[in-house]
């Protein structure tokens, strides 16, 4: 990708990355957007450098094993024996 | 008139008795409700039905209330306007013609409409405060960690919060009172806060409070919404308050910060519709894994969330981290510094909630940036992690004007008495 303005290909890409397919129409109309949205994001580039008071923490719960819910499936498409069942990987 | 208020009508009765008994509320459709449709205005989740109920959904229920119907708002809580919603938009009761203001519009368009006593938006960078402000009603973003998000779909984690909308302060406070509290299953809700009594806190008296006026939250406003503002900081004068002018340098930059960061939040949170476990499949979802995920997502999602899914992934790509993501999180932390350090000198903040009456329905749909950018008011609150509320301050060529009271964290209080004075 280039620092220049968004052309359609990096639209293509980035969607590719986000596992969203795209109309040729979406695409198109999404660079030009893009391409105002994020020249105002850079402006950012005037944001001094500033102290931060707390670091930042991660908030988790522990990662323990509990029981699988029946009604965890009840909104699932298609599932087998107790598990989800999805698309091929590859 | 009010037509697509509620996306799914069910009345969901609560106990029997408590300080809600007796009382309606509609819950934004993004709030999970144990066997009730809950979609988040998205054709992704049409036809999901939650296996369990959200905190705030279950502190209803022991309250006593009745929740009577799950509430209209834009696609997964990203508008300003209700019109990206799956399911239409919402007309505004109070401004027939406009927008109810997002994404909170079907909550503020009950309340505003009568079709419920009080309603739970969420407000991630004013959703609740906006559509307040366009209906004429009541709302309060509290501060970050003081109501429970679990069972909230979640958009931007770290800039959400659930909160109370009413026709008046003291009955937005009482609601507040009810979801308010720790909770251990969001590991961010904060203990220090329990108990506390917002709804006595209405009573009117601003004899002696410190208004500060941020002058960056005046530029660019609409005339009328700035006069209709400054008469109501008068009004708060001839009542004792006092007001003057403070300035805060960052919230130049909060817009693009917020975006930045609610973008980036976004294309992590939603890369769970995959359309295996829940939501939207697409009919011929065949071939593998990434092309029937593609696939689905493109059925399934609105242009807007399509949108900031993108631009989340841009911003965290590899090569641009540093340019948006990092400098927005800097920028956050400017804003955070500038408004502890103004209130260390007054009690709370006051500033129009938008700067804009309600947009005509239609009006601001094909550009994205003209709606961002009505956010300026309201999204440095979020970035803050600080309350803040809404309330009616008057009408500009009939349309309707919303106030916003800006406090110190966990100083929910002090912006329910200022407003309070108001009504």
């Amino acid at each position: 990708m280039s620092d220049d303005a968004v052309n359609p290909e990096e639209v293509r890409h980035v969607a590719a990355l986000a596992r969203v397919d795209l109309t040729e129409e979406e695409v198109d109309r999404f660079a030009a957007q893009f391409a105002d949205i994020l020249e105002y994001f850079e402006t950012l580039d005037e944001v001094p450098a500033v102290d931060r008071e707390v670091d930042l923490v991660n908030v988790m719960r522990p990662d323990e094993t509990r029981p699988c819910l029946d009604e965890a499936l009840r909104n699932a498409p298609e599932t087998e024996d107790g598990y989800f069942k999805g698309p091929n990987v590859s | 008139m009010s037509a697509n208020i509620f996306i799914t009508e069910e009345t969901i009765e609560g106990d029997d008795d408590g300080p809600l008994a007796g009382r309606t509320v509609a819950v934004k459709d993004n709030i999970s409700t144990a066997g009730v449709r809950t979609t988040c205005g998205s054709k992704m989740l049409a036809e999901y039905v939650p296996p369990y109920d959200a905190t705030v959904v279950e502190r209803l229920k022991d309250a006593g209330a009745t929740i009577v119907g799950k509430a209209n708002m834009d696609e997964f809580g990203m508008g300003t306007t209700n019109e990206t919603s799956h399911f239409g938009p919402v007309d505004n009761p109070a401004a027939p013609g406009r927008v109810p203001g997002g994404s909170s519009g079907g909550s503020a368009a009950a309340v505003a409409a009568g079709e419920a006593d009080l309603a739970l938006g969420s407000d991630t960078g004013g959703s609740i405060r906006c559509p307040a402000a366009f209906c004429g009603v009541v709302g309060i973003k509290p501060t970050y960690g003081l109501v429970s998000r679990y069972g909230l779909v979640a958009y931007a984690n770290s800039l959400e919060q659930i909160g109370p909308l009413a026709p008046t302060v003291e009955e937005a406070a009482e609601l507040l009172e009810v979801i308010a509290g720790s909770d251990d299953r969001d590991g961010t809700s904060r203990e220090a806060v329990d108990d506390a009594e917002y709804a006595a806190a209405a009573d009117g008296d601003v004899d002696g409070l410190r208004i500060g006026v941020p002058t960056e939250l005046l530029s660019g406003a609409d005339e009328g919404v700035v006069e209709t503002f400054w008469d109501a900081v008068a009004d708060l004068e001839s009542q004792g308050a006092e007001h003057h002018e403070v300035s805060l340098p960052s919230v130049g930059h909060a817009v693009e910060a917020y975006y930045v960061i609610a973008m980036s939040e976004a294309s992590s949170n939603l890369a769970r519709f995959d359309g295996v476990r829940y939501g939207h499949t697409a009919e011929e979802a065949g071939g593998n894994w990434n092309d029937a995920f593609g696939r689905t997502r493109e059925e399934g999602f609105g242009d807007e969330v399509k949108r900031r899914i993108l631009l989340g992934t841009y911003a965290l790509s590899a090569g641009y981290h540093d340019k948006y993501y990092k400098k927005a999180q800097d920028a956050r932390a400017w804003v955070k510094q500038d408004f502890d350090e103004a209130l260390s000198e007054v009690d709370v903040l006051a500033s129009p909630t938008m700067p804009v009456p309600p947009f005509e329905l239609g009006e601001s749909l094909e550009d994205p940036l003209k709606m961002y950018l009505a956010d300026a008011n309201t999204v440095p609150v979020n970035l803050a992690d600080l309350p803040a509320i809404s309330v009616p301050a008057g009408e500009t060529d009939g349309l309707p004007v919303g106030l916003q009271f800006i406090g110190p964290a966990f100083g929910e209080e002090a912006i329910v008495r200022a407003a309070s004075a108001l009504e």
